[in-house]
């Protein structure tokens, strides 16, 4: 049986749910399981990874993310724990620990997985911004993966004998990439990377305030706001929302564009979506090719009309 | 300062992308640009030479012989000299990294090398980090602002839902852009002049010391994914489509 190592992100001391997919790869794998979490207290997490066989609780006097800490540290557990695969979330962290982490292992990494074959060490992935996919394997000793969110769907926990609990320490080599400050957003937004359900807006919102009928209409669903590239470029909504090719790529299970006209490098930040919807009062506009449902009109007129409806229908 | 800017060559964003043979793209009737993320890390690179007196950018793009023309625009952007690192074969994000690492450690005074946070044909998004390593320099990735106060170097990089970290960082160090770092300028006319005069320093792959065949992860196959069937219009007045909408998102779809 293999070591399989899971590195657990923590956000402000919340369990990300990106943590829950790696948990329900991993079980599946039917390998022995080791959940590594940075934490001076593990027992809020217990119950999260009651299906594993180990948690390691990585200790240390300040445990804020500092990568070069947090990937030495992580070199060194998979030494400890022989580990022979070792899987992360593609998220912003998961995109700045695990090069680290390879280039400290000596390991090959497979980035933003769509699948992970834990035996035979490959993995799909999506290239050429999901114009295609490939299939890579990790060869060597190690092999290292980044999963990304919401590909993986959720299952229930299957929990056996309790965890064995390890511990390790934190390295406090001073680190050559220092993170002096977090600036937090000002905004409380859902992060679009993680979100269920995205709103997005596009060139035709003409102005930042008009952001806020799609905001009242994410509020209604708990969702995210993104944007076009045209809308950012704009500054009818920040960069930090704009989805595509050269900004994030989303993966909800709903996606709502609203004049948005469709262009390549909108849709390969989205496509995977379970369901699109678009909002467009051009018919001829690509985006309704690429969408699942589509209405052909004023999205000013039909984003508050679906608030409404969706209002009535959640009850 | 002696600054560093590493680009890639990759298929432009509107071009449709075929297999080949299983493990290789169609090349033919693909035109071929920087990686945006890439023009990023250019123009960042032009901004700190143009703020410190003396010092000189230098680009380099491994890759086969047509990367020579990513580092002519990069030379007409402003650039002063290029280096190719002559490579036909696949090579994975590490050994990219120690070949890169082989030209610029050569230069021993290099200072900010830039890089873009991906490139937009194998997305990898490890190269920056793992070339940093080589080098055993300190690294930031996603970075939206940069700055230089002669001593150090102070960056602000995204993480989620638009909060950021800052980090500082000595010199020499590694800096990936994202969207947002910069707007990259186009190349002159008189740009476009002097890049051609410029030649370009080209480096075989033997002479890094790198080669495929200690790859630490391979190329096993690519594919086109499924694509998904048409959907459709849902017809009539706003409230009736709106109404309409509703129910098939809940029933039909289930995502409500
Ligand atoms: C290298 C590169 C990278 C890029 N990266 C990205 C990226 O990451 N993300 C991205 O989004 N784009 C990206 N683009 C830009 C992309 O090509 C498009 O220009 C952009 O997506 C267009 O945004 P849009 O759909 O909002 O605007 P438009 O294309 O202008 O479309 C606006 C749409 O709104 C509709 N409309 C107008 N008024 C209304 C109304 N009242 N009600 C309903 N509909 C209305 C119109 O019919 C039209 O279809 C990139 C381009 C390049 C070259």
């Amino acid at each position: 049986m293999a070591n399989i190592g899971l590195y657990i992100e923590l956000k402000k001391g919340g369990f990300k749910k990106a943590n829950r997919e790696l948990l329900t790869l991993a079980a599946k794998s039917g390998h022995k399981v080791h959940a590594v979490v940075f934490c001076a207290d593990p027992q809020p997490y217990m119950d999260e990874l009651r299906g594993v066989q180990v948690v390691v609780q990585v200790q240390g006097a300040d445990l804020s993310y500092q990568p070069d800490r947090y990937a030495a540290t992580l070199a060194a557990v998979i030494e400890e724990f022989k580990l022979d695969a070792f899987l992360g979330a593609f998220s912003a962290q998961g995109k700045d620990l695990f090069p680290r982490l390879a280039a400290k292992a000596k390991a090959g990494l497979i980035s933003d997985c769509l699948a992970v074959d834990l035996e035979k060490r490959q993995a799909i992935k999506p290239v050429y911004s999901g114009k295609l996919l490939a299939e890579y394997r990790v060869e060597g000793q190690r092999a290292l993966f980044t999963v990304r969110p919401n590909v993986i769907p959720v299952e229930a926990v299957v929990a056996g004998s309790a965890p064995e609990l390890k511990s390790m320490a934190l390295d406090m080599t001073e680190p050559r990439t220092r993170i002096v400050e977090v600036i937090q957003s000002a905004s409380q937004r859902v992060d679009l990377t993680e979100a269920e359900i995205i709103v997005s807006g596009g060139r035709a919102m003409k102005a930042r305030e008009n952001f806020v009928i799609l905001e009242d209409l994410a509020k209604v669903l708990n969702a995210g706001v993104g944007a076009s590239r045209a809308a950012v470029d704009a500054g009818f909504a920040s960069s930090d929302m704009q989805v595509g090719q050269t900004g994030k790529v989303v993966n909800p299970k709903l996606y709502i564009a609203c004049g948005i006209s469709g262009a390549i490098q909108h849709f390969v930040g989205m496509k995977t979506s379970k369901v699109i919807v678009a909002i467009n009062k051009d018919p001829e506009a690509p985006i309704f090719k690429k969408a699942d449902y589509g209405i052909v009109g004023d999205l000013f007129t039909v984003v508050p009309l679906l608030k409404e409806e969706i209002k009535k229908a959640l009850g | 300062m002696n600054i560093y800017v590493c680009i890639k060559q990759v298929p432009d964003t509107e071009a449709t992308i075929l297999v080949k043979d299983g493990k290789s793209i169609n090349e033919a009737n693909v035109k071929w640009i920087i990686s945006p993320y890439d023009e990023y890390a250019i123009e960042e690179a032009l901004k700190l030479k143009e703020k410190l007196s003396g010092s000189k950018v230098t680009a380099v793009c491994l890759g086969p012989e047509r990367a020579q023309n990513a580092l002519r625009t990069a030379l007409a952007m402003g650039a002063d000299s290029a280096v190719h690192v002559d490579c036909a074969v696949v090579l994975d994000s590490a050994n990219t990294a120690k070949a890169l690492a082989h030209v610029i450690r050569a230069d021993k005074d290099f200072g900010v090398v830039f890089l873009g946070r991906q490139a937009i044909d194998d997305d990898a998004s490890q190269l920056h980090i793992l070339l940093a390593e080589e080098l055993s320099i300190p690294v930031a990735t996603n970075v939206l602002a940069f700055a230089f106060d002669g001593q150090k170097v102070r960056v602000e990089r995204e993480i989620d839902e638009g909060a950021r970290e800052v980090i500082e960082m000595a010199v020499p160090c590694a800096v990936a852009a994202a969207k947002g770092l910069n707007t990259p300028r186009y190349a002159s006319m008189m740009g476009i002049m002097k890049a051609k005069k410029i030649e370009i320093r080209k480096v075989t792959l033997a002479e890094t010391g790198v080669g495929e065949a200690a790859n630490l992860v391979s190329l096993l196959k690519l594919s086109s994914p499924a694509e998904k069937p048409q959907g459709r219009v849902i017809p009539g007045e706003p409230a009736a489509a709106v109404h309409e909408l509703v129910k098939l998102l809940r029933d039909e779809a289930k995502v409500l």
